[in-house]
């Protein structure tokens, strides 16, 4: 057996994560919470979390930055705001959860190959690139990049899809992507 | 009254038989919704997990051209998603000085000005508040009786923005398929999340969260499910097979609250695009209609 | 008392100006000692002293000794709010032989040093304040105060455990009580439990003795189905305007032998039963409970088929052969005198139906909250004390969610502080009584009491089920097969950090408790105030826990806050000794910052008669102008200040005496 020492070091928390994610809109309260865990008891992902919320809030407050960042959880939630819309302390727990995704994607923290983030930046840059979405190439290129065994499984839904014309591969875009671009230059955070 | 309508990107894809049905129920109501002009994807959940500051420029963009061209025009937005990403825009821009410092510098660069006075509201809304049951009543031709039907109104129309009805218990829908004719079943998981994006990406998780939500509707007898969200309705009726295979035997077809409205308003099935369901809902409501006929 | 003069001319003004530290809590964000310096420099300035406790012993005995010594002639004290130590320095003031109107605060706690987080200029506006008050004080006059003779009775509102504890000790401290209750019988909440924590010991048992000693006393005028419409007057001498529902059944013959109610048309009782939290039914001639006190029955109008429809064979009339039922019975008024007055008019319980529909209340049947299963357990209740299920099953498992509407800023914010409490009470009685597996949902056990912890040990030897984490949702909604059928909890086990689903079949809610509807109305009645959470507002959270800031109404019981009964007990017999305290010294001093008309240029406008709140104005037709009641204001200053004529003066807020003030802290020293 593979015994592990499951103490915290002093020095593996900082007041400065902390910080960061209390500066960021929506962030602002988690010092308020109170740990009742009402956020994971309504939270349908939580039994599928290696975290629940309640943790992940207190992990974040306490400034166990690493370990936060690296939680599937964060990954898992959905943006159902059942948390916050039900956190007796007025927490948006939602918006830390987006909060703490961009912090794992800016450092690099995120599980590379973890579908979840994969396709928040395909998205991301489908957008960006054509202003609009088109879901079935969306949801092909996911596939491709983390898990391209389901694309036999999905051939099934594909076929639906066609067959009750919800399926296209053709690119939606928009007119005007001069001003599409003009938007989102500038100040953003960098890329 | 004229309101602006933004469609969003599922409602001209996988979605597309929702868009069909708002629009052919809106027109028999007599109410027009005329589409923003060259709108934007509003970001959704993904772009917000990328890019925060952005994506809320993004979603302003549609929200500025809706107020340029149709200034005093309510916006309606019928997918939760988009729904939820422009409503959430709003009320940044209201609470954070900073954000609305970016946006409207970014929308400066694009020459648009907004002023943040456009109402986002959800068809449901709209058609429970400003049509109201009376007038839906008075255009009923053919009653839903003996369909029973599970309401399914998944998060993002209730939380956290929506003021129009309960953030966990919402009435709306169940009050108007009653006022349709029909029965609504108790559904206790009528705003537990249907994993959204998680059937693509968390595979085992999604089709469970789809395999749960159509088995209890079925075992609450209801001949069909009910939602208000092209996402919804995507995961529960497209995977509703796979999930079938990995946890066991289900059959609930799901459909859009317009598509009922709809029906009992006496459009064709094919107005409304009930050929877009994959698990079809035809026999349910064949089979509704012939036991209340008895 | 011997005057040293008002000052008024310049030369013979001689001012002290005393700096407080506060401990640290003036001097850390302000220079004491420069602020004394720089006051000691202000014209007339005699001396200015900057000291560590300005209100202890050594800082009064200062003061005193300058004004005799240095014979000042007016004082100026930097400190903390006039609320809290002005009486103290006047009394100062007033030891040394100067009126102790020449007495003036400033305050640099509350308005300066505790605000500011700039330490230089904290010091500055404390400074400019002080010159202020200099300026300020050479218009001070030398005022009297007046007393006024006191009357020995005292209402007492509400007749729960706190109004029952309080009459009876006033009552035998041999003054006169009226205790009005809203409801048919005294008793309140406790009437209502079967146990009480953490002794278990019988709650009636207690109880009832109090309530017939109630009835019983000679001192006491008892009430009951009664409110107060009305309340005039000031502390000492105050008139209540008591309205008196009608029961129908007269009070004065009525035995208490409940024949009535057998006799009534109505074979089987068919009606929702108010007292038993509707879980069981009553007739239209019912009694709330068998000891309720006064033992007497009531009519409800709403049922009774006489009411209704005029017809009745009226068969409860022919049985009582002490022709104690009155179908014309009306209501009465009565107006009563008193000295003082105690609020005790309790809590009501969170009603979780509407505000909080994913606990199930209201949409699943075997959902109870914690008041209805007091009834269900008790002996004299619906079911006798078996705990049957609304279906009529014995729950083989029961939730206890804690915390419903309290400790949440979407209900209320505030821990119930009885509930824990209560809770484990009641999972005691249930797990007695049905022998079920219970399980209690808390986020923090609160137990701090005398025995409480000790009870709470002793249910967790009784092995009911702990679990720390705040319930997210009841529904039917079953996953595997034993929870086919049941309840199911869906919670965090944030000690076992995972998430956990609890099949039971019965839940109790274990709801916050609340300051009544109606306690804003209460409370505009009686002149008093309310903490932001809507319970009554005492005078001083830690000194003064019973007073309020009107003079002569105090505070029993859980109108002021959440309690349990010991607390409430307690305070009650504290709140008898304040109005006891107030009576027996046969006179009221009142304050003379009062208001008074100028009767030469009012002009007879009326618009002030409108604005007192106190209804102190009236208007003199023969003369056409209007004329204050000293003895009814209490020197809000509302109609100084809409006077248009300027004919209203008040006393200590004279415009020469604000003017002043404020032009010398508007210029630059
Ligand atoms: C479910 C539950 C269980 C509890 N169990 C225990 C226990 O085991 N042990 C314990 O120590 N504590 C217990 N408590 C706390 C206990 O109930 C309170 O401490 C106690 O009842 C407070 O007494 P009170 O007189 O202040 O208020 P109340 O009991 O509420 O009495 C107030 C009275 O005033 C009357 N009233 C209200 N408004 C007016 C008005 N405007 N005019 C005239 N009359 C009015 C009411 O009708 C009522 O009779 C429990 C509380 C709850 C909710
Ligand atoms: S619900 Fe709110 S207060 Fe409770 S544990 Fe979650 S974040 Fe903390
Ligand atoms: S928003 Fe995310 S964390 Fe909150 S309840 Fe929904 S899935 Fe869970």
């Amino acid at each position: 057996m593979n015994i592990k020492q499951s103490i915290r070091y002093d020095s593996e928390r900082s007041n400065e994560f902390t910080k960061e994610v209390m500066a960021r809109p929506g962030g602002e309260m988690i010092q308020a919470c109170i740990q009742c865990g009402t956020c994971s008891g309504v939270c349908p992902m939580s039994n599928y979390m290696d975290r629940t919320p309640r943790q992940i809030i207190y992990m974040a407050r306490e400034g166990f930055g690493d370990e936060v960042l690296r939680s599937r959880t964060i990954w898992m939630c959905t943006s159902c705001y059942a948390c916050t819309v039900e956190c007796p302390r007025g927490i948006k727990i939602t918006d830390v959860m987006y909060a703490l995704k961009r912090m794992a994607m800016e450092r690099g923290t995120y599980p590379q190959r973890f579908p979840t983030s994969t396709m928040a930046r395909d998205f991301f840059n489908m957008v960006r690139k054509n202003g609009r979405i088109n879901e079935s190439r969306l949801g092909f290129l996911v596939f491709l990049k983390t898990n391209w065994m389901r694309l036999l499984t999905s051939a099934g839904l594909g076929l639906d899809l066609i067959k009750t014309g919800r399926f296209s591969l053709k690119q939606e875009q928009i007119k005007s992507k001069n001003e599409l671009n003009s938007i989102l230059s500038g100040n953003g955070r960098p890329e | 009254m004229q309101y602006s309508y933004y469609p969003g990107c599922s409602l001209k894809g996988s979605g597309r038989a929702y868009e069909e049905s708002v629009l052919a129920v809106f027109d028999h109501l007599g109410i027009e919704l005329k589409e923003i002009d060259d709108w934007n994807c509003c970001g959704a959940t993904a772009y917000m997990s990328v890019d925060e500051r952005r994506s809320f420029a993004l979603a302003a963009r549609n929200l500025a051209i809706s107020e340029r061209d149709m200034p005093e025009s309510p916006m309606v937005v019928p997918c939760s998603g988009c729904y939820v990403t422009l409503n959430k825009t709003c009320h940044v821009v209201k609470d954070y000085p900073a954000i609305k410092d970016d946006v409207t510098k970014a929308l400066d660069r694009a020459g648009l000005k907004w002023k943040n006075q456009v109402p986002v509201r959800h068809p449901l809304d709209v058609l429970m508040q400003d049509v109201g049951l009376d007038r839906i009543k008075e255009a009923v031709v053919k009653p839903l009786k003996g369909l029973k039907i599970a309401p399914y109104y998944g998060c993002q129309i209730v939380r956290p923005y929506a003021e129009f009805d309960h953030q966990i218990h919402p009435t709306s829908m169940d009050r108007m398929f009653e006022a349709l004719g029909a029965t609504v079943v108790h559904y206790p998981l009528k705003t537990k999340c249907c994993g959204g994006s998680m059937t693509g990406t968390a595979p085992e998780v999604g089709l469970r969260l789809v395999y749960l939500l159509l088995k209890e509707a079925a075992k609450r007898e209801a001949d069909l499910m009910a939602t208000v969200c092209p996402l919804c309705q995507f995961n529960l009726d497209a995977f509703a097979k796979e999930a079938a295979r990995a946890y066991g035997p289900v059959n609930m077809p799901v459909i859009y609250f317009t598509q009922l409205l709809g029906l009992a308003m006496g459009l064709s099935e094919e107005k409304l695009g009930l050929q877009r369901n994959i698990i079809s809902a035809k026999n349910a409501l064949k089979g509704a209609a012939a036991a209340a006929a008895r | 008392m011997m005057d040293r003069g008002n000052g008024n001319g310049r030369s013979d003004l001689r001012i002290g100006v005393y700096v407080c530290h506060c401990g640290i809590n003036i001097a850390s964000m302000v220079d004491v000692k420069r602020v004394a310096e720089q006051a000691a420099a202000m014209p007339n300035v005699v001396v200015a002293r900057d000291y560590k406790y300005m209100c202890s012993d050594p800082g009064q005995e200062m003061v005193q000794q300058d004004i005799r010594e240095l014979n000042l002639n007016r004082v100026v004290v930097a400190a903390c709010t006039p609320l809290l130590h002005e009486p103290t320095f006047r009394g100062a003031c007033e030891r040394a032989g100067l009126n102790p109107f020449f007495c003036h605060m400033v305050n640099i706690r509350e308005h300066d040093a505790w605000v500011h987080e700039d330490r230089e200029k904290a010091t500055v506006k404390a400074i400019d304040l002080i010159r202020a008050a200099v300026r300020r004080v050479k218009h001070h006059k030398a005022l009297e105060r007046r007393t006024v003779p006191i009357n020995p009775n005292v209402l007492v509102v509400g007749g729960g455990i706190a109004g029952i504890q309080a009459a009876l000790k006033i009552a035998s401290a041999g003054r006169h009580v009226y205790l009005v209750e809203r409801e048919l019988s005294i008793g309140g909440h406790m009437a209502k439990f079967d146990k009480t924590f953490p002794t278990l010991d019988c709650a009636a048992c207690i109880l009832t003795p109090k309530m017939s000693d109630v009835k019983k006393h000679p001192n006491i005028t008892l009430w009951t189905y009664s409110e107060v419409d009305k309340v005039d007057g000031y502390v000492g001498n105050f008139k209540a305007t008591v309205r008196r529902k009608p029961r129908y059944i007269n009070e004065d013959t009525c035995v208490g032998c409940l024949e009535c109610i057998d006799a009534c048309v109505f074979k089987e009782p068919r009606f929702t039963d108010e007292y038993n939290e509707g879980l069981s039914k009553r007739k239209p001639m019912h009694i709330p409970f068998p000891q309720a006190v006064p033992q007497v029955t009531a009519i409800d109008p709403e049922t009774c088929l006489r009411f209704k429809t005029g017809k009745c064979k009226s068969s409860c009339v022919t049985v009582c052969d002490r022709n104690a039922i009155d179908f014309d019975q009306k209501e009465r008024i009565e107006e009563i005198n008193v000295g003082a007055i105690i609020l005790s008019t309790g809590f009501q319980t969170f009603e979780p139906k509407d505000r909080l529909p994913q606990y199930g209340y209201g949409i699943y049947d075997n959902i109870y909250t914690a008041l209805e299963v007091e009834r269900l357990v008790n002996s004299a209740g619906p079911t006798e004390g078996e705990v049957v299920l609304r279906d009529g099953s014995k729950p083989r498992a029961v939730g206890i969610i804690h915390c419903i509407g309290s400790r949440d800023t979407k209900s209320n914010i505030w821990c119930s502080r009885v509930c824990c409490m209560y809770s484990l009470k009641l999972a005691h009685l249930l797990k007695e009584r049905t022998g079920a597996e219970v399980y209690n949902f808390y986020i923090d056990m609160r137990t701090p009491g005398k025995g409480y912890e000790e009870f709470y040990n002793k249910l967790l030897e009784e092995g009911v089920h702990f679990i720390r984490g705040k319930v997210g949702a009841v529904n039917d909604w079953a996953i595997t097969p034993e929870e086919e059928g049941r309840l199911v909890i869906r919670v965090e086990d944030t000690l076992g950090g995972f998430v956990r689903r609890v099949p039971v079949d019965m839940v109790v809610l274990s709801t916050g408790l609340e300051p009544h509807k109606d306690a804003e109305d209460v409370r505009r009645k009686f002149n008093i105030s309310c903490s932001p959470g809507g319970f009554f507002l005492e005078r001083h959270p830690k000194l003064a826990p019973v007073e309020t800031a009107s003079g002569g109404i105090f505070l029993a019981g859980c109108c002021q806050g959440p309690k349990d009964i010991p607390d409430t007990v307690a305070q009650a017999g504290a709140a008898a000794a304040e109005a006891l305290a107030l009576i027996d010294k046969g006179v009221v001093e009142l304050e003379p910052n009062t208001a008074f008309i100028d009767a030469e240029s009012c002009s007879g406008c009326k618009s002030c008669l409108s604005l007192c709140p106190y209804t102190a104005i009236s208007f003199i037709e023969a003369e056409k102008r209007a004329e204050i009641n000293e003895a009814l204001c209490k020197g809000c200053g509302t109609c100084v200040a809409a006077c248009p004529s300027g004919s209203i003066i008040q006393n200590l807020f004279e415009d020469e005496e604000i003017f002043s003030e404020i032009a010398e802290v508007l210029s630059n020293g």
